[in-house]
């Protein structure tokens, strides 16, 4: 079997982040993910970044990205599995893998789970017809693979991935229709809102899909209004043409593999749902256990950045593996963290990460 | 809002009115459903479907999302053939 102090699963922003700091201190690291690029959601994202500076804030996701994996370059002591799935994760912290039709084991000391999430669907009539599809779908099929997903698409939810998404579709040259949200108001930035409403795209609240109409592929979609019980209310439904039905409603931490090895997960609807019950130093119930990034609750690309690089830092000292100007750069990170949570955006995760009881 | 016509598990065609049929009858888990229905047992693994389980779970019985207990999860997440299993095993 592998032996290796330090393995992270999972190499977007957070895993990024976290094997740049673990390969700084010398240690053996081993890096994998399912994808056969690295970079997470970032290989997809071409929309400049808010937040803040030291997150790379202005620039361009695809960009940061590369940044990300550069800082990773020119170290021996790090090996790279892409194309590669963990499949088993066992209470000895053996991770058994899968690249292709090899299978192999890689035994830990620490493990930091940076898996992300996975986005949510939508119980409605005919949901299974081609043309329905998730946003962050959408966005791959666009972005990395230069595929258009359809011609006229209806948007669900005004989270900034159904924003950005509606922006990058009409930049493709697709029309959409109309954006709908269940809820009472807009959930994600104003300014990105704000684009496609000038790019005339109605924006609708208290909305959302009854069903999906067509044979053998989406051709229109009938919306009803919602009460406050989120319930449909018969007598207001209205028929739209179009040929994709996109679903940005939310994204759900993918937990599968901490719940393996029984981590103490819980339910916090805010964080997305199941998250891991982690401490102020992103440890789990489960001693080496590390989780960072969606998959301890959903939040942004930036916040990820920084969980990262604080589970990495404690994962190096509960190794007893000295860390420069540690105490001082955990402060930094953590006032960094504090800082983009602030202001209303913030809300929903200081709710949930209170409900977790690690609010910073 | 025909039940039948709405698909909560892809992987193995379930639709919402078979897990209201499986209420009616009495099972009120996800564990249960899974065990049934096979629901959170294809490719998805649940990363799908079982939000939705949850979601119509504690809408049928009216308790709240946070008791509506997800199903148990084991290795490993997605198929591995035997022969892979198998050579690993020989090399060690």
């Amino acid at each position: 079997m592998n032996e290796a102090p330090f393995v992270i699963i999972g190499a977007g922003p957070a895993g990024l982040s976290a094997a740049e700091i673990l390969l700084k201190s010398g240690a053996h690291v081993v890096l994998i993910d399912r994808s056969d690029r690295l970079g997470g959601q970032l290989t997809k994202q071409t929309h400049m970044f808010f937040g803040s500076e030291k997150q790379h804030a202005s620039k361009r996701g695809i960009d940061i990205l590369k940044l990300m994996v550069d800082a990773l370059s020119g170290y021996d002591n790090l090996t790279v599995h892409k194309e590669t799935t963990v499949v088993g994760m066992y209470k000895d912290k053996t991770l058994a893998c899968l690249k292709g039709e090899t299978y192999f084991k890689v035994h830990a000391q620490a493990i930091i789970v940076a898996t992300g999430a996975s986005e949510k669907a939508l119980p409605f009539e005919n949901n299974d017809l081609p043309g329905v599809y998730a946003a962050g779908a959408v966005q791959t099929l666009m972005n990395v693979y230069g595929v258009k997903p359809g011609n006229k698409v209806l948007m669900v939810g005004s989270g900034n991935i159904g924003l950005i998404v509606s922006y990058q579709l009409m930049q493709a040259g697709i029309e959409v229709v109309k954006l709908v949200e269940a809820a009472d108001s807009i959930s994600g930035y104003l300014v990105h809102a704000s684009k496609i409403r000038r790019y005339g795209v109605p924006i609708e609240m208290n909305k959302s899909v009854k069903r999906a109409i067509g044979k053998t592929a989406v051709e229109a979609v009938e919306l009803w209004e919602l009460d406050e019980h989120w319930q449909g209310i018969p007598g207001t439904e209205e028929m739209i043409e179009c040929d994709t039905i996109c679903l940005a409603v939310g994204l759900a931490p993918l937990t599968e593999l901490m719940q393996q090895i029984g981590v103490e997960i819980t339910f916090i609807g805010e964080l997305g749902g199941n998250v891991p019950r982690i401490n102020p130093r992103f440890e789990t119930s489960v001693p080496g256990v590390y989780a960072c990034g969606d998959v301890a609750g959903i939040e942004e690309a930036s916040s990820a950045m920084i969980a990262g690089k604080i589970a990495a830092t404690h994962a190096l000292l509960n190794a007893g593996i000295e860390v420069d100007k540690a105490e001082s750069s955990l402060a930094s990170w953590r006032q960094e963290l504090q800082g983009l949570r602030n202001g209303p955006h913030g809300e929903k995760v200081r709710k949930g990460l209170e409900k977790l009881g690690v609010l910073s | 809002m025909k039940p039948e016509n709405v698909i909560i598990c892809r992987c193995s065609d379930v639709t919402l009115k078979e897990l209201f049929d499986l209420f009616e009858d009495g099972y009120e888990t996800f564990e249960e459903l899974k065990r049934i229905k096979r629901v959170g047992m294809g490719p998805c693994q649940a990363n799908t479907c079982g939000k939705m389980v949850q979601w119509e779970i504690s809408k049928y019985f009216n308790i709240p999302l946070e008791e509506a207990l997800f199903h148990n999860i084991r290795p490993l997440t997605m198929g591995v053939k035997l022969k892979a299993i198998g050579v690993q095993a020989d090399e060690e």
